[in-house]
């Protein structure tokens, strides 16, 4: 188990290179440039603006001083917020999202992994069609139109939570954004467990757990669970890493202080620094997020257990 | 284990009920605002730094005009009010082109320091320094000499027209006569920064020190960076060191960087801001219609527009672009898709003194017999141009614009939408047809609208350019008596709408919520609200 993890880190820190490598040259063929404003900066001052921040020197050297900088954790300056360093910015908007990601993902596991575990124990009865015709249309419901619903009854009609901001003290305030973040997870999370339970449900020794009298919640929580969260477990890793890592849309809708936001205006105005940054953070999440997985997926499952050894 | 689900069943219960209970808030924020007298503002977005010499926008003038003080104030009630500020007094030359300020004694940094003639002389060394690279620096081209100093031609900043005459007077000479000088010192361009902070964290010309982070900035304004929090807030709090600190009646103003204004508009309506930054358009109607008392619908000194690439086909001829103009519906426009904008009928909005005879009509039979003269009868034959829009603009204004040339002229036009940077970077290399555009004036003179249509000009790129126009402007520039100045515009502005290398479609306008609570705050045209003449009158919340 052991062996694997560093197999699996060895392999993450290739991944974050050649995602370093790919996002910096592709950011150089993205048209536009990072010094357009709306009032035209005059062009001796945008050539000054260049050769300040090395934007001026040849792509080989820039990619060198990137890999280097971020070799010792600096991340550089951004150009969009006129100087402001990345880790800085990641630091202020990380915890944020992270904190808005980890809510919401409980909320998920939550609401997600009993409501598979009761359709599949309910199979072809009103229950389980019901659990799943939810779980589809919550599937379906993009968050840009969930969030808006929310916040206009629960937030401005009913007067129950605020209806944007995000205070990291004050739970009223997280309530809208992470019910809009985590119902979509809750969602997949549900068929995915009702898909795995079933599975473990028609094994030989659920039937022989059966025939000795074992009773049903028992047969469910102690016998199938573990075998029927496989499935899930593979999915909760990269999807954490993915819904910690901020969301445009829950971030806009609700006024969240997240990265989101910051890596869509740094894509929309070519900030390559900050491009960068988010994405090495995020790929390192993913990366994270996927060793996780395995490992929870290798204790949950003894036979992979074995054929990892 | 059934058992230990049902204990967790209940505590989760218990623990939706007390977030019930806790979310019921007794009070919203605009109350609490109006109790602790914080004005509570969206302002569209995060600003980009701080540093007056860093940024170009509207979203940081807002923050930095709270921070810092210009040598002229601003007047809660008058755009063309000139209200001393850091300068009690000033005079000028008979023909404008030298001015003299008068600061005031005794008006302090909010760390003490007192604020001399040299803060401002170091602040415009500073912004035309060529290594500062600031973005903005043309606002201070009116200064003699101050082009070729930014541009390295010159190297001895003795030589700008900047002279610090005693720690109190400060002497500006200008390349041409400004009579409107004073309303320009308003713009953050102009404001003073603290020599003595700036080079505690840096050299002068360094562009990113920490001088204006919050427990570093100093400022010469009515309020003090208390906080900003990326994305979420900026509050900055009464400096009681300013020299007018008894007449602020308000101990803070909290801007939140609200981008989506639907989300602004529900918050607004839920109690949480005093003023919001902006109604989408479609929602100014329902607003206006459900709560006519929050709506605030006031005119802004700006121009959207669409520009012409006059060095395509087709374009290159005057008569097919006065025929797009004619065949273009402005009043339906503007009460249909952009509702709360005015329709405009000259390129420049009015503004003090200067009002231009309407130019801009609306006549189809026109625009079709200038079609065909100009070789495209009943729009037979006329290229299949694309309008350019980036991610600031709105779908359904090119659309109507589709259907309205379709209708009128029997044209087609396609729609080509880029991200912004794109966008930008596609007009200034002249890759476009016709693209959507925009303008806000800086200071309440016509030059502000005017000058960018000169040849050169970064802000031109429309591959149009004219002599007499330049001379026109040049005549204007030189020109003493303020109204025969704004008579020379007017012909200027008569003759760029002949020759129409843009399509003006309407006057920029405000349409935003406004809480009753927080009075004091009336119409201006530059939208430069001084907060520190904000006051609280309690009045019920929006529900």
């Amino acid at each position: 188990m052991i062996s694997l993890f560093f197999h699996r880190l060895l392999q993450g820190g290739l991944v974050l290179l050649a995602l370093f490598t790919l996002t910096f040259f592709l950011c150089r063929l993205l048209p536009g440039g990072p010094y357009q404003s709306e009032k035209a900066i005059p062009e001796h001052v945008k050539q000054k603006m260049m050769e300040q921040d090395g934007y001026h020197l040849p792509v080989h050297q820039q990619y060198m001083r990137r890999l280097s900088g971020v070799a010792r954790g600096d991340l550089g300056l951004s150009i969009r917020l006129s100087g402001r360093p990345v880790n800085d910015v990641i630091a202020q908007s990380f915890p944020v999202s992270f904190q808005l990601g980890v809510v919401a993902m409980i909320l998920a596991i939550g609401i997600g992994v009993p409501a598979g575990v009761i359709s599949a124990w309910k199979k072809n009865t009103a229950i389980d069609v019901m659990v799943m015709a939810v779980a589809m249309i919550g599937l379906c419901l993009p968050s840009f139109v969930i969030g808006p619903i929310l916040a206009e009854t629960m937030g401005r009609s009913w007067q129950w939570f605020p209806v944007m901001g995000w205070d990291e003290v004050d739970p009223s305030t997280w309530v809208l954004p992470m019910v809009t973040l985590g119902l979509v997870y809750a969602a997949y999370l549900a068929r995915l467990t009702r898909a795995g339970m079933l599975d473990t449900l028609s094994q030989d020794f659920v039937r022989t757990a059966h025939a000795k009298g074992v009773p049903m919640h028992r047969i469910l929580i102690k016998h199938c669970l573990r075998g029927g969260l496989v499935p899930a477990a593979a999915y909760i890793g990269p999807a954490f890493a993915g819904i910690i890592s901020g969301s445009l849309v829950i971030e806009s809708v609700f006024q969240v202080p997240g990265l989101g936001r910051h890596f869509v205006k740094a894509i929309e105005t070519n900030d390559v620094n900050m491009i960068m940054g988010i994405a090495l953070l995020y790929g390192g999440l993913v990366v994270l997020g996927n060793i996780i997985s395995d490992l929870l997926i290798l204790w949950l499952n003894p036979r992979a257990r074995s054929q990892s050894s | 284990m059934l058992g230990s689900s049902m204990i967790l069943v209940r505590y989760m219960g218990i623990a939706i009920l007390s977030l019930l209970i806790l979310a019921c808030q007794k009070e919203t924020q605009v109350e609490r605002g109006n109790r602790e007298k914080i004005l509570i503002v969206g302002n569209g977005g995060d600003p980009k730094s701080l540093d007056q010499h860093l940024v170009t926008g509207v979203i940081e003038s807002k923050v930095i005009g709270t921070l810092f003080e210009g040598l002229v104030g601003d007047d809660a009630q008058s755009d063309t009010a000139m209200p001393p500020g850091a300068a009690e007094r000033w005079e000028h030359n008979a023909d404008y082109t030298q001015w003299t300020f008068f600061l005031r004694k005794g008006a302090l940094w909010s760390d003490g320091a007192p604020v001399t003639a040299e803060d401002f002389a170091f602040a415009y060394h500073r912004m035309l320094h060529p290594d500062m690279a600031a973005p903005y620096v043309e606002m201070l081209y009116f200064i003699k000499n101050a082009e070729a100093y930014n541009r390295g031609e010159l190297t001895d900043f003795s030589q700008v027209g900047v002279k610090v005459i005693d720690p109190f007077t400060l002497q500006i000479n200008l390349r041409e006569p400004v009579p409107y000088l004073p309303g320009v010192t308003r713009h953050y361009t102009w404001f003073p920064v603290p020599k003595h902070v700036i080079l505690r964290h840096g050299k002068m010309q360094q562009r990113f020190t920490a001088w204006c982070e919050p427990g570093n900035i100093v400022g010469n304004g009515a309020f003090v960076l208390e906080k900003w929090k990326l994305n979420d807030h900026i509050l900055v709090k009464k400096n009681p060191r300013y020299w007018n600190a008894q007449e602020v009646k308000i101990e803070g103003v909290k801007f939140l960087p609200i981008e989506n204004f639907y989300t602004e508009t529900r918050a607004f309506l839920a109690g949480q801001l005093h003023t919001t930054y902006q109604i989408p358009p479609d929602l100014v109607e329902k607003i206006g219609r459900e709560y006519p008392q929050y709506l605030r619908k006031e005119p802004y000194v700006g121009t959207r527009f669409m520009r012409f690439n006059t060095t395509r086909p087709g374009l290159d001829q005057a008569k097919v672009r006065q025929a797009l103009s004619l065949a273009f519906d402005r009043d339906e426009l503007c009460a249909t898709v952009m509702q709360g904008f005015e329709a405009c009928t000259s390129y420049t909005p009015k503004m003090g003194d200067y009002s231009p005879a309407p130019v801009l009509h609306f006549d189809p039979a026109k625009a079709r017999q200038l079609l065909a003269e100009a070789g495209y009868p009943g729009g037979k034959g006329f290229p299949r141009y694309a309008i350019l829009m980036g991610s600031g603009g709105t779908r359904s204004t090119v659309e109507a614009i589709q259907a309205m040339w379709k209708k009128h002229l029997n044209i087609l036009v396609d729609v080509r939408m880029m991200d912004q940077a794109s966008y930008i970077e596609a007009q200034q290399k002249l890759d476009f047809d016709m693209a959507l555009a925009g303008w806000i004036g800086d200071y309440l003179d016509p030059t502000t609208f005017l000058m960018m249509w000169t040849k050169g000009n970064g802000n031109n790129n429309t591959g149009w350019s004219s002599k007499a126009y330049e001379s026109l402007l040049q005549k204007a520039a030189h020109q003493a008596d303020p109204r025969v100045r704004l008579q020379v515009f007017e012909q200027a502005e008569k003759l760029l709408m002949d020759e129409m290398p843009i399509l003006p479609f309407a006057w920029q306008a405000r349409n935003y919520l406004h809480h009753p609570s927080a009075q004091g705050w009336h119409p201006l045209l530059l939208d430069n609200h001084p907060f520190s003449q904000v006051h609280f009158e309690p009045t019920p919340t929006p529900r």
